[in-house]
């Protein structure tokens, strides 16, 4: 930060680079320079070239053209190890080490050290203790790293790559799954390395945390270099408009809250809806052309909520409705014979099935709730995944390339094609727009409104209060596993979400 | 689009050619390996007795391909042949053929049930859970056979073995029913899919609605028929039940059939047919090292070569030629 971006030779020196990827150009003469001390916000949509920026840098995937200086020296790494040595360390969005072994041992994984062959693991466990104490971390690096929560495996990754004495350290998208306060924690140590003259790289879609922290900004769109700005001189609003091109005021735009029609049988219907030792029993009413949301901190119970209502985990009190017949729901199965569909939080593994094509993938719910001995003719696959690639405008728009090769945000549009393709009365969303870039993320909550005017029932789960009071008919407020409070009508606001959220919890259940 | 036309021949490439490569070997070491004769209605030549010898794990492969897609193996294939094999033979010489045959099909769909059962429902580790019905299984069939070589005499049944169709041996006749039957039922509906879906991601199928569990069980199942089928034809062959050594190792062979056909053992993508090319080249050589006069023991090593070689071809990091042939659906 102290240092002056124009008199200091830069750290990291990106000129020209170019890729293509069977023919197809994802990244375009794209130029990028980070200084020792900076912390550098790369920002862009989905598909604009962010990750192959970012792997064509380490080495992971080999530049077509353009150069690489480090410290001024041209670089050409290999692969990313061979960017580790050189100075370059990189943590995931997904973090990339392994949960079964403990801290430590992920810390110094491949470099513990030895005495005749045999690994010290005293001497290992005490220098990951210190390690971690410069990260304001004090656990028990004996333990398991999958024991402890992203937010705490992801500063081990920081650890670990920092320590692995690198200069430029890059985090993609490292907030995605972290809360307000564990974000503070991490950003606290962005500075501290950057006060010691290591250089940072940020991609994230948050805005605020761009202008929380970092001192500078590259947007990139499609490829190309939009430009390279100094956060302090650049209005938010400008900085939309470099990566959008075009006005994001819709989407913030209040609108009105409808009251609830409590005389219209509602289509689902959940009375004493619960299970032990997993969610406090609650009533849940889900009406056609409405929105629920449901809001609360990490672990209040929303996605247990969703859950249960979709089968995954099964009720061991109370009943359910749906168009007024008493049903069962035992499993997902069950759900998506009743008419309900759910795009869960963890896409990668809960949600897309990445070997197989986008087709495949939109009218699989389609094709199980069919049965296998109704199977989809090829020609009904391709006008299904045609209808909703043109209707969601999934990029890029081949149904054949297989699903996982695509960007999130459009592998989110398919889990929604997947599901509306069946024609589902109840859909539920466990946060849609988490993950993914600002244009995806306008898109999906249009989208929302969208199914919501269509007459769909929709349960919303999305820790962006102020999206959430957008498009929310009701919002039930969660604590500590059961349902506090719901909020409707005008009652509606940000102030009054947070307040309920952070509520102390009363002594008397 | 160009990459859309590439597509179709690009998948089974390295197969066919190594398929090829034997048979020209072959050719090299056996100057009369091509020649075809017709003899009492049957066609007879090397060429005619890899297809005839390949038969049984050609069949088991078909099984095996189904569910190793579902992420699972199969260990117990060899064993469910040694006993739909002692059925077979200890009841024909009492019972009518259809009997006979009913029963030994019947069992080995039971058996498939069974494994279906252990690994769908209990959840027990597809290679333990089938691992039980391997050691059990070879136990159960010296049991019905009572230690001895049961031998039959019923013309009928040595047909499965001897018969011709068209002058086509019954036991390629047979396989190749088997093939299409096992297409229709698994192209020729979801099925395929829906079990590629199951083997890519259990978790996101179950959540897209998908029965993970009977579509697991249906895979074991039809593994389970289609070892039967195997165990009557290799019977039937011999004109009796050899309980001790009906299908043994044959489980390693029918894997290794469907690996060299470019399914993954991680599951997911599948193709029935290549896994019985996979089946034909391991026959493939087998003849032709019988037939060069080598010691049979140097098969083993042989065959561990061409493995290679065709992993090499269908692996994603070769360089070059390699990125040609690499198939596109199993990434």
């Amino acid at each position: 930060m102290a240092s002056c971006p124009e008199l200091a030779r830069p750290l990291l020196e990106v000129t020209g680079l170019t890729k293509s990827f069977l023919r197809q150009r994802v990244l375009n003469g794209v130029n990028l320079t980070l200084h020792s001390g900076e912390i550098h916000a790369l920002l862009g949509e989905n598909g604009a070239g962010k990750s192959t920026l970012i792997k064509a840098v380490t080495g992971v995937v080999q530049r077509d053209a353009g150069t690489v200086k480090l410290d001024g020296i041209e670089i050409m790494p290999r692969d990313a190890e061979e960017a580790v040595k050189l100075g370059i360390a990189t943590v995931y969005q997904e973090v990339n080490l392994l949960p079964n072994l403990t801290v430590a041992e992920n810390l110094f994984l491949g470099r513990q050290p030895t005495r005749f062959g045999l690994v010290r693991d005293g001497e290992m466990r005490r220098n990951a203790v210190i390690l971690l104490r410069g990260f304001g971390l004090a656990i028990d690096v004996g333990a398991p790293l999958g024991d402890y929560s992203v937010a705490v495996q992801h500063l081990v990754a920081i650890a670990r790559a920092v320590d692995m004495s690198a200069r430029v350290l890059i985090l993609d998208e490292p907030t995605a799954s972290l809360d307000a306060h564990e974000v503070d924690i991490l950003f606290g140590i962005m500075r501290q390395l950057a006060a010691r003259g290591i250089g940072i790289l940020f991609v994230t879609h948050f805005l605020d945390q761009v202008y929380a922290i970092s001192d500078g900004i590259t947007v990139l769109r499609n490829g190309q270099l939009v430009g390279q700005r100094e956060t302090a001189a650049l209005p938010r609003l400008d900085l939309v408009h470099m990566m959008l091109g075009r006005e994001l005021s819709e989407v913030t735009a209040d609108r009105e809250h409808r009251p609830i029609d409590e005389s219209k049988p509602p289509y689902a219907l959940f009375q004493h809806f619960g299970k032990r030792r997993y969610l406090a029993p609650f009533d849940l009413a889900l009406r056609d052309g409405q929105v629920v949301a449901l809001a609360g901190l990490l672990g209040s119970g929303r996605t247990e909520t969703a859950r249960m209502v979709f089968g995954v985990e099964r009720a061991d009190t109370g009943t359910v409705q749906v168009a007024g017949e008493k049903v069962r729901v035992g499993s997902p199965r069950d759900a998506v014979g009743l008419g309900f569909g759910y795009c869960p939080e963890e896409r990668k593994t809960e949600g897309i099935i990445a070997e197989l094509s986008v087709r495949e993938n939109i009218v699989l719910a389609l094709q199980a709730r069919r049965g296998w001995m109704k199977p989809l003719s090829r020609r009904e696959q391709d006008e299904i995944a045609r209808h909703f690639i043109t209707l969601l405008d999934i990029r890029p728009a081949d149904p054949e390339r297989p699903i996982g090769l695509l960007s999130g945000g459009n592998q989110q549009k398919a889990l929604l094609a997947r599901w509306l393709a069946t024609k589902p009365r109840l859909l539920i969303l466990d946060e849609p727009t988490r993950g993914i870039d600002v244009g995806a993320h306008a898109e999906i909550i249009r989208l929302i409104r969208q199914l919501c005017a269509d007459g769909l029932a929709l349960l919303v789960i999305s820790s962006e209060i102020e999206e959430v009071v957008t498009y929310a008919d009701e919002v039930i407020v969660l604590r500590d596993r059961a349902h506090v409070m719901t909020l409707s009508g005008d009652a509606i606001t940000v102030p009054a979400v947070l307040a309920t959220i952070a509520a102390e919890t009363p002594h008397v259940a | 689009m160009i990459v859309k036309s590439f597509r179709l021949p690009r998948i089974g490439t390295p197969q066919i050619l190594a398929f090829l490569t034997i048979l020209m070997a072959d050719r090299l070491v056996s100057p009369q390996f091509f020649d075809i004769r017709l003899q009492d209605g049957r066609l007879f030549g090397s060429l005619v007795d890899v297809f005839n010898r390949g038969a049984p794990v050609a069949l088991l492969s078909l099984g095996m391909v189904l569910v190793i897609a579902t992420r699972g193996i199969d260990l117990s294939v060899g064993a469910v042949m040694a006993i739909a094999g002692a059925i077979a033979a200890s009841l024909v010489d009492g019972h009518s053929v259809p009997v006979a045959l009913g029963a030994a099909l019947g069992v080995g769909l039971l058996c498939g049930l069974w494994n279906g059962f252990l690994v769908a429902v209990l959840r027990i580790q597809p290679i333990v859970a089938t691992l039980i019905l391997m050691v059990a299984g070879r136990g159960i069939a010296q049991l019905i056979t009572e230690g001895r070589i049961v031998t039959f005499s019923s013309p009928s049944l040595a047909w499965f073995g001897n018969g011709s169709v068209l002058g086509i041996p019954a036991p390629i006749a047979i396989s190749l029913g088997m093939l299409l039957l096992t297409l229709l039922l698994v192209r020729g509906t979801a099925l395929g899919v829906l079990i590629e879906a199951v083997g890519a991601n259990a978790r996101a199928s179950e959540l897209a609605g998908i029965g993970t569990q009977a579509i697991t069980i249906a895979a074991y199942v039809w593994c389970g028929l289609c070892s039967a089928v195997a165990g009557v034809i290799s019977a039937a062959d011999i004109l009796g039940a050899d309980a001790n050594n009906s299908g043994l190792w044959l489980e390693l062979d029918a894997i290794l059939a469907v690996v060299v056909g470019g399914t993954s053992l991680f599951g997911g993508r599948f193709s029935l047919i290549l896994a019985v090319f996979g089946a034909l080249i391991i026959q493939a050589m087998n003849t032709g090292i019988l037939l060069s006069g080598y010691r049979p023991e140097l098969n083993l090593v042989v065959k561990a070569v061409v493995v290679i070689a065709v992993l090499l071809l269908q692996s994603p990091r070769l360089a070059g030629f390699g990125y040609w042939f690499n198939s596109k659906g199993t990434t």
